[in-house]
C-alpha cells in the first residue's frame, strides 16, 4: 500500500483552478523531490495535503495510509503523521518554542488517548534534537518565529519535524533564503530522519540543496499536474534548459 | 474561517461552569432589604462596637442621597436594592479550631481545592483565610505569622482584637463618600481580610483569601484592608468563585491598601465569578473599588486575571502620594458569551519622580463587550513623573467589541506619559500553523491567547499563573468561529 495516494485531484483557490487532474503515488521510505515553475501548484499541493482551508478541492481523492484524508481536520492529519515545513512560518508572540512543542506533543498524545509527556523526558527529547541541529538553548526560549531570520525559521521548522517524528514530511521550499551552513542543517535533518516508515516530499528549486538531500525520485510539475518523473539527472537537465519544454 | 470549521466549533459544548455547585448548609440570613434595622442587625450579629456601627450608619445615610453611576459602557437590568439579602452566615458560631467548622463547609473548600488544614505544606507556603459567604471560616498558619508580628485575620476579628488599627486606617484610602458602591459597601460590608505587616518585616509566605458567594439573592460585600508599615513586604492573592445561579448577584467589594515609606505590596487576583450562561442569563455583577495609597519610595502592584462575572466595573488604582513611589497594573480581562466589562486603572501621581506602568490585555469573544478605561493623572508637584501604558485588545470572532478610553491629564510640564495600544484578531495563518502541528482549534486559541497575555501572566505568583492559564482555556471554550 502506498503511503500517500493522490488520484485525479482538482483544486481551486477562489475561482482559479490550480491543480488539474493531479495524480501520484508516494511510497514509504523514499525522498521525493518536486520541482516546477512558479505558479504551477507546488505550494497548493502541500497546502491541500495539510488541510489548509483556503484551498477548495473540487474533485479527486487523497488516501493517507489507506484512509481518506478529506475526512480528517488539519490537526487530525497532523496527529496521523503529516508534517508541513512552511515556506513562510508564522509568528506566535508570547509562546516559546519549548512551550509550543510541548503542547504539540501533548496534543498528539491526547489524540492517542495517552497521558501528557513527562517534563524531564520532554526536555531531554527536545535538547538532543536541538543539539544535533546546532540550535542553542537560548533559541528554544524565544517566541515562535518572532524576530527570526529566514534561515533561523527554517532551522526551527526542521527541529519541529525532528521532534515530532512524523511519517510524511513536506518541506515547502525550505531551502529558500538559506546560506550554505543553514542549508546543510536542513539537509542533515532530513538525512538523519530517513527511515523505512517515513517519506519526504521536498519542494525546491535549487540543485545544490537537492544534491545534499539526494532524493530517490524527482518529479516535475507544470500546468497543475506532474509532467515527468525520473532521477537527479532531471535536475541537471532543468539547470541547463529551464522549464521551456514543459510549458 | 471556513463555514464548516465554524459549524464544527459551534458543536463543541461549553464546559460546565466547574464551580457551579451549592453547599447545603443551614444559613442564617438577615431579612431582605436595606434599611437602618438591617444595618443594626448586621452590626449586632458581629458584636461590633459603637464606633463601627456609627461608621456604617453614616455611610448608609450618605448612600441614600447618592445615585447609581451609569457612565460605564454597561447595560444591565436595574438593581433592586431592596430585593437583596445583605448578610448571611452559616448557622454554627465562630469556630475555635477546624473541628468546630461545619463539615459541609470544609467539604466545599476541599472541592474548590483550598487548603484549610494547617499540616498541609505547599511548595511555596500559602496561608489561607477563607470567607464563606460572610464569615471567615478559618485562618491557617496564624501562629507562624504571629511570631513575626504579622496580623492576618478577618476584618471582624481585627475590629475586636486590633480596633486601633481599624479605626486608624479603615476608610483612609477609600472614604465612604468615594462612590455609590463603595458607600454601599461601607454601610453593609460583611467581612474580608485584614493584613498588617509591621516595620521592616518581609512576610515569608504568600497570603491568600478565598471568597465564595453561596446564598441566593445574596450580595457579597467584602472589605479588605492591608497595611504595610515602613520597609515591609507582602504578597497577597485573592481568588473568587461563585455557584451557578439564574438571578444576578451583586458583588460590591472594597479593597484598601496602605503602603508606608519604602514598603512593597503585591496584590494578585484571579477572578472567576459565574459569568452567566451562553445566552447571557444570570451571573455576578462585580462592582469593585480597589485603591492603594503609596508613601515615599513605596511600591504597589496590582496583577489581575478576570475571566468571570456577567458585569465587571473595577479600576484598581494607585495614589502615588509619596516621592519616588511606584504603581503597577497588570491585567488580563477575558469576556465571552454576553459578558460585559468596563475596567481599567487610575494612576494618580502626586509626588516627585513617581513612576507607573500599566499593561492591559483584553480578550473579547462571543457577543461580549469590553472597555478599558484608564486615567493617568499628573498633579502639579509630580516633577519628572513617568507613566508607560500599553493596552492590547484581541478580538475572537466578529460579534464582540473592544473599546479603549485612555484619559491623560497633566499639570506638570516635566511629567511624561506614554501610551501604546493595539487591536488584533487571531489570524487564520496562526490557527492553521498550530493545527498543522497537531493542536485542536481550542488548544490553538488557548495557546495563542496565553501568548498574548504573557507580559501580564509573568507577574503572577507561579501557582496562580498556572490556574489562570487553565481558566483562560476553559473560559474560551466554544468561542472560536
Amino acid at each position: 500500500m502506498a503511503l500517500l495516494e493522490i488520484k485525479n485531484l482538482n483544486v481551486s483557490v477562489g475561482e482559479k483552478e490550480i491543480l488539474k487532474d493531479f495524480s501520484c503515488s508516494l511510497e514509504s521510505g523514499k525522498v521525493y523531490a518536486l520541482l516546477g515553475p512558479n505558479g504551477c501548484g507546488k505550494s497548493t499541493l502541500s497546502g491541500v495535503i495539510a488541510g489548509n482551508p483556503v484551498y477548495t478541492v473540487t474533485s479527486g481523492s487523497i488516501l493517507f495510509k489507506g484512509k481518506n484524508l478529506f475526512d480528517m481536520t488539519p490537526s487530525e492529519r497532523a496527529c496521523a503523521g503529516i508534517f508541513l515545513g512552511f515556506q513562510y512560518p508564522v509568528e506566535i508572540n508570547g509562546v516559546s518554542y519549548a512551550a509550543f512543542l510541548k503542547q504539540a506533543i501533548n496534543s498528539r498524545l491526547k489524540a492517542k488517548g495517552e497521558k501528557p509527556i513527562d517534563a524531564v523526558q520532554f526536555m531531554k527529547r527536545l535538547k538532543t534534537r536541538a543539539l544535533a541541529l546546532g540550535i542553542s538553548d537560548e533559541m528554544l526560549k524565544r517566541f515562535v518565529n518572532v524576530g527570526f531570520s529566514g534561515g533561523e525559521k527554517k532551522k526551527l521548522e526542521t527541529l519541529q519535524m525532528a521532534f515530532l517524528e512524523p511519517d510524511f514530511c513536506i518541506l515547502d521550499e525550505m531551502d529558500s533564503g538559506l546560506d550554505v551552513d543553514a542549508m546543510r542543517v536542513v539537509a542533515n535533518g532530513v538525512s538523519i530522519m530517513r527511515e523505512e516508515h517515513r517519506s519526504f516530499l521536498v519542494i525546491s528549486h535549487y540543485d545544490n540543496f537537492l544534491e545534499l538531500i539526494k532524493p530517490d525520485v524527482v518529479m516535475i510539475m507544470a500546468g497543475g499536474h506532474i509532467v515527468k518523473t525520473g532521477g537527479m539527472e532531471l535536475v541537471q537537465d532543468l539547470k541547463e534548459k529551464g522549464y521551456a519544454e514543459y510549458k | 474561517m471556513k463555514q464548516d470549521t465554524k459549524a464544527q466549533i459551534k458543536q463543541i459544548t461549553d464546559a460546565d461552569y466547574r464551580y457551579g455547585f451549592e453547599t447545603d448548609v443551614d444559613i442564617q440570613t438577615a431579612p431582605k432589604g436595606l434599611n437602618e434595622e438591617v444595618i443594626r442587625y448586621i452590626s449586632a450579629r458581629k458584636g461590633e462596637p459603637e464606633w463601627l456601627l456609627a461608621f456604617r450608619l453614616k455611610a448608609f445615610r450618605h448612600w441614600q442621597t447618592m445615585a447609581e453611576p451609569h457612565w460605564g459602557k454597561l447595560h444591565y437590568d436595574p438593581i433592586d436594592y431592596q430585593d437583596i439579602i445583605y448578610y448571611a452566615e452559616p448557622k454554627a458560631q465562630k469556630p475555635e479550631s477546624l473541628k468546630d467548622v461545619d463539615p459541609k463547609i470544609l467539604e466545599t473548600y476541599e472541592k474548590l481545592g483550598i487548603p484549610l488544614k494547617e499540616q498541609e505544606v505547599l511548595s511555596g507556603v500559602v496561608a489561607v483565610d477563607a470567607v464563606f459567604d460572610s464569615v471567615s471560616v478559618a485562618t491557617t498558619y496564624r501562629a507562624k505569622l504571629a511570631e513575626k508580628g504579622i496580623i492576618f485575620c478577618s476584618i471582624s476579628e481585627a475590629v475586636k482584637n486590633h480596633p486601633e488599627l481599624i479605626k486608624k486606617y479603615l476608610g483612609s484610602v477609600v472614604p465612604y463618600t468615594d462612590n455609590f458602591f463603595a458607600c454601599l459597601n461601607s454601610a453593609v460590608f460583611s467581612d474580608g481580610s485584614f493584613v498588617f505587616i509591621p516595620k521592616g518585616v518581609k512576610c515569608p509566605m504568600e497570603l491568600s483569601s478565598y471568597f465564595r458567594i453561596n446564598a441566593k439573592n445574596f450580595g457579597q460585600f467584602e472589605r479588605t484592608l492591608i497595611v504595610c508599615e515602613e520597609g515591609a513586604y507582602v504578597s497577597y492573592l485573592e481568588g473568587c468563585t461563585a455557584p451557578q445561579r439564574d438571578e444576578n448577584q451583586l458583588h460590591a467589594a472594597v479593597v484598601e491598601i496602605v503602603v508606608l515609606d519604602g514598603a512593597e505590596v503585591k496584590y494578585s487576583t484571579v477572578q472567576n465569578w459565574y459569568p452567566g450562561d451562553e445566552n447571557g442569563k444570570g451571573g455576578i455583577y462585580n462592582f469593585v473599588t480597589k485603591r492603594g495609597l503609596c508613601h515615599n519610595k513605596a511600591k504597589l502592584s496590582w496583577t489581575q486575571v478576570e475571566t468571570g462575572s456577567a458585569i465587571t466595573w473595577k479600576y484598581p488604582s494607585c495614589v502615588l502620594k509619596g516621592d519616588e513611589s511606584v504603581g503597577e497594573f497588570y491585567s488580563v480581562a477575558l469576556t465571552n458569551h454576553y459578558q460585559q466589562a468596563d475596567t481599567g486603572t487610575k494612576m494618580i501621581h502626586l509626588g516627585k519622580n513617581t513612576r507607573s506602568v500599566i499593561i492591559s490585555k483584553g480578550i473579547s469573544a462571543g457577543h461580549s463587550n469590553q472597555t478599558y478605561r484608564g486615567l493617568v493623572k499628573m498633579g502639579p508637584d509630580a516633577q519628572n513623573a513617568r507613566n508607560f501604558s500599553k493596552c492590547d485588545s484581541l478580538l475572537i470572532g466578529s460579534n464582540c467589541g473592544a473599546h479603549t478610553v485612555p484619559v491623560m491629564k497633566s499639570a506638570n510640564p516635566t511629567a511624561q506619559i506614554e501610551h501604546e495600544a493595539t487591536t488584533s484578531k487571531i489570524s487564520e495563518d496562526q490557527m492553521f500553523y498550530c493545527e498543522q502541528r497537531g493542536l485542536s482549534d481550542e488548544e490553538a486559541v488557548a495557546l495563542i491567547v496565553n501568548g498574548f497575555c504573557k507580559d501580564v501572566m509573568k507577574h503572577l505568583p507561579l501557582e496562580f499563573a498556572i490556574e489562570a492559564g487553565r481558566l483562560i482555556g476553559i473560559n474560551l471554550e466554544g468561542s472560536v468561529g
